[in-house]
């Protein structure tokens, strides 16, 4: 039932004659977000301008539900397909309505002015994305975070099948991310659009998209699901990390930096580890940690940051040989920090670890106190 | 459209006819010979223009105050267009030396017509300063798709206007006496000796133009919200683009081959209408700007008459008098 809204079955896009992603083969369909990742200097931007009729494909053609975008003047498209764009516009004058009102532009007559069931349309749009209370306010005077929600309802307002969009996150705090991307999800869902989107934001990404491209030395890389595609070493691999981690299962980053040898045994487990692993680290301390259970929140983060892991497997009370190999690396550390508070039947292994360190008076409260 | 807007659209059209209107009356009565209205209106009525008066009337000051009048409307078009084609609220054909170029190659067509004892007729001379525009417009295109920088291209326009300056200059200098004291006067930019027949092509011109203006002000608008979104609203850029380009350098080129170049009346005049009408859409701006450019041109026609009388003011000095300051405090007022 849901049927292609933009494919291509091979585009080359780039400048002129010089081609920067060659080949391209995708399709969006209606209910579907496809989210475009890749390294600065990708191509991302290319292929954006060139659905967008910035740029002319070099060669092959897109296609918009069944017509070929090389031969569909611009009005039939704007029928079809809406923009949000990154940058920021300063048009004179002009009241947050009357940039939603543009979005009528391609129903309206010769003259542009807009009929009551029009401008119905405008509010109707405009309370979908929570702007209406702007409506009088000057667009040049309201914030990124609610320009960016009134450009989502004048896209909108233009009733597409797809919306195209070119990292409509970026210059957002947190809080106004999650809010956009939120009504972009609505949207897809009670309005059956298809998006095509880039992102900067991984973690986004992974959440938001239902398809993911990747974009990297000229061409597709992979495409495929967020499952697929976000894991730690083919982001790694993408953006050519070479100085720091991606952890699939938080979808964030972390540093790695340079440091001397392992000094500090930390006791962790049930997440609560995390914090100290980043703060040790941010003081360019070596750490081991022990016992962790596989599946613990700071597992993930202990693969990546500590020198050596003593782990657990999930659900297993810590083993004798675990406490051991634990023990050993204890005894040749200088400090110990317990980040653990709560010990039970899985973890006791860790309280004994935690006595011993409080005998052999290794036991420090926080990370600042193992400095030297 | 809120009941205030239109409103304050209505209230913004009768402001401005009211001073057309008065400035119309004003520029008939105000002159070196005093004429009562009574007089004026028995001349006007009884179409008499064998009597010095009403000579004065007929031949000397109504060709004179259409030609401020629809001159000024068009001026103030061109640089609404130029302004809303560069995204910059400081182009105009003065000083992105649209106008320099025109009155350099119509300055070269009569010196070479007139030496040779040649007429130079409305036609040729709009044809001269169409060909003038369209050369400065080609290389402020050049420039602009080199540099972004609004402050940059206008520095570029004001250079390409001294050198177009500079080259008449040159010309002037080796022509005869009395083609350099006929071209001065018109250099200077002035609205005297305009004959019915400039007035009536002038205004054939205009009013096409005005109707064209007018028809492309939906797409003009979209172009206000920068050339992606106009083009995802369905707009196609390059005719609106050639158009845009089109309509502004025969405006201004009407402008330049009948009155000279005029300075600032295409900045000033569509920010006057702009705060009036606190929009700055083109449906309503085009006919805005023409009144508003109108009644700008009236205004400060009458000054330049008036003040030293008998002795004529040219009239790009009196528009810069009072257009300049408005186009420095808009600059101070922008938001950056």
């Amino acid at each position: 039932m849901n049927k292609k809204i933009l494919h291509s079955t091979g585009v080359s896009v780039g400048y002129e004659k010089h081609v920067i992603v060659d080949n391209i083969e995708f399709d969006v369909k209606a209910g579907e977000i496809l989210t475009l990742i890749g390294p600065n200097g990708s191509g991302k931007s290319t292929l954006l301008k060139t659905i967008t009729k910035q740029l002319e494909p070099v060669k092959g053609d897109i296609f918009l539900k069944d017509g070929s975008m090389n031969k569909m003047r611009e009005d039939e498209i704007a029928k079809e397909m809406s923009i949000l764009m990154t940058e920021r516009m300063k048009p004179e004058l002009m009241t947050c309505r009357d940039i939603v009102s543009t979005g009528r532009y391609p129903y309206t007559g010769k003259l542009g002015i807009l009929s009551e069931d029009d401008w119905k349309k405008v509010e109707e749009a405009m309370k979908t994305v929570n702007v209406w209370d702007l409506k009088d306010r000057l667009f040049s005077n309201i914030s990124d975070g609610q320009s960016q929600r009134v450009m989502m309802a004048r896209a909108i307002c233009q009733e597409p099948e797809l919306l195209v969009m070119d990292e409509p996150t970026s210059f957002l705090d947190i809080c106004h991310k999650l809010e956009l991307l939120s009504i972009l999800k609505r949207l897809v869902k009670e309005n059956n659009l298809a998006v095509f989107m880039s992102l900067h934001e991984l973690d986004l990404a992974q959440k938001i998209a239902d398809k993911v491209l990747c974009i990297n030395n000229g061409r597709v890389e992979r495409a495929g699901t967020p499952e697929e595609i976000f894991t730690s070493d083919y982001i790694k691999e993408l953006y050519g990390i070479e100085n720091g981690a991606y952890i699939e299962q938080y979808g964030s980053l972390e540093f790695s930096t340079e440091h001397g040898d392992t000094e500090v045994f930390v006791i962790g487990g049930g997440g609560k580890g995390a914090a100290v692993f980043r703060r040790l680290q941010k003081l360019g301390i070596g750490f081991a940690t022990g016992v962790i259970h596989e599946g613990d929140l700071d597992y993930p983060v202990a693969e990546i940051l500590a020198d050596e892991l003593v782990a657990e497997k999930a659900f297993a009370p810590i083993s004798p040989e675990a406490c051991r190999k634990a023990e050993e690396i204890m005894d040749r550390c200088r400090y110990v920090i317990c980040a653990v508070e709560n010990f039970g039947p899985m973890n006791e292994a860790n309280r004994q670890l935690l006595d011993k360190a409080r005998q052999q008076g290794k036991l420090k409260d926080s990370p600042d106190d193992c400095r030297n | 459209m809120e009941k205030n807007t239109r409103i304050r659209y209505t209230a913004g059209f009768i402001i401005l006819l009211v001073l057309l209107a008065a400035l119309l009356l004003i520029n008939l009565n105000v002159g070196s010979v005093n004429l009562t209205p009574a007089d004026i209106a028995r001349i006007l009525f009884s179409h008499e223009s064998d009597t010095v008066q009403g000579h004065i009337i007929w031949d000397i000051r109504l060709p004179r105050l259409i030609a401020a009048m629809i001159l000024g409307g068009a001026l103030a078009t061109s640089g609404f267009m130029l302004q809303t084609f560069f995204a910059n609220p400081i182009a105009g054909p003065f000083v992105l030396g649209i106008s320099s170029g025109a009155k350099m190659v119509v300055a070269f067509m009569m010196i070479f017509c007139l030496s040779r004892g040649f007429h130079v007729n409305s036609a040729a001379m709009i044809i001269a300063a169409f060909a003038g525009s369209i050369l400065s417009m080609t290389f402020i295109l050049l420039i602009s798709q080199r540099v972004k920088s609004m402050s940059i291209l206008i520095i570029c326009g004001v250079m390409i206007g001294y050198i177009c300056n500079a080259a008449t200059e040159f010309v002037v200098t080796f022509a005869d006496d009395s083609n350099i004291v006929n071209l001065h006067n018109w250099s200077m930019g002035s609205f005297s000796s305009i004959s019915w027949e400039n007035v009536q092509v002038m205004t054939i011109m205009v009013i096409v133009c005005m109707i064209c203006a007018f028809m492309i002000s939906k797409p003009m608008g979209a172009f206000q919200l920068g050339e992606n979104y106009a083009r995802n609203m369905g707009v196609n850029i390059k005719h609106l683009r050639l158009e845009l380009i089109l309509l502004s350098s025969i405006l201004s080129a009407c402008v330049t081959a009948f009155a000279g170049p005029i300075s600032f009346v295409g900045i000033a005049v569509p920010h006057l209408a702009k705060s009036l009408f606190k929009t700055a859409k083109p449906i309503v701006m085009i006919p805005a700007g023409f009144l508003g450019g109108a009644v700008f041109c009236l205004f400060c026609d009458v000054i330049a008459r008036s003040l030293f009388a008998p002795t004529e003011l040219s009239i790009s000095a009196v528009t810069a008098v009072f257009g300049a300051p408005i186009v420095i405090y808009m600059m101070l007022n922008r938001k950056r």
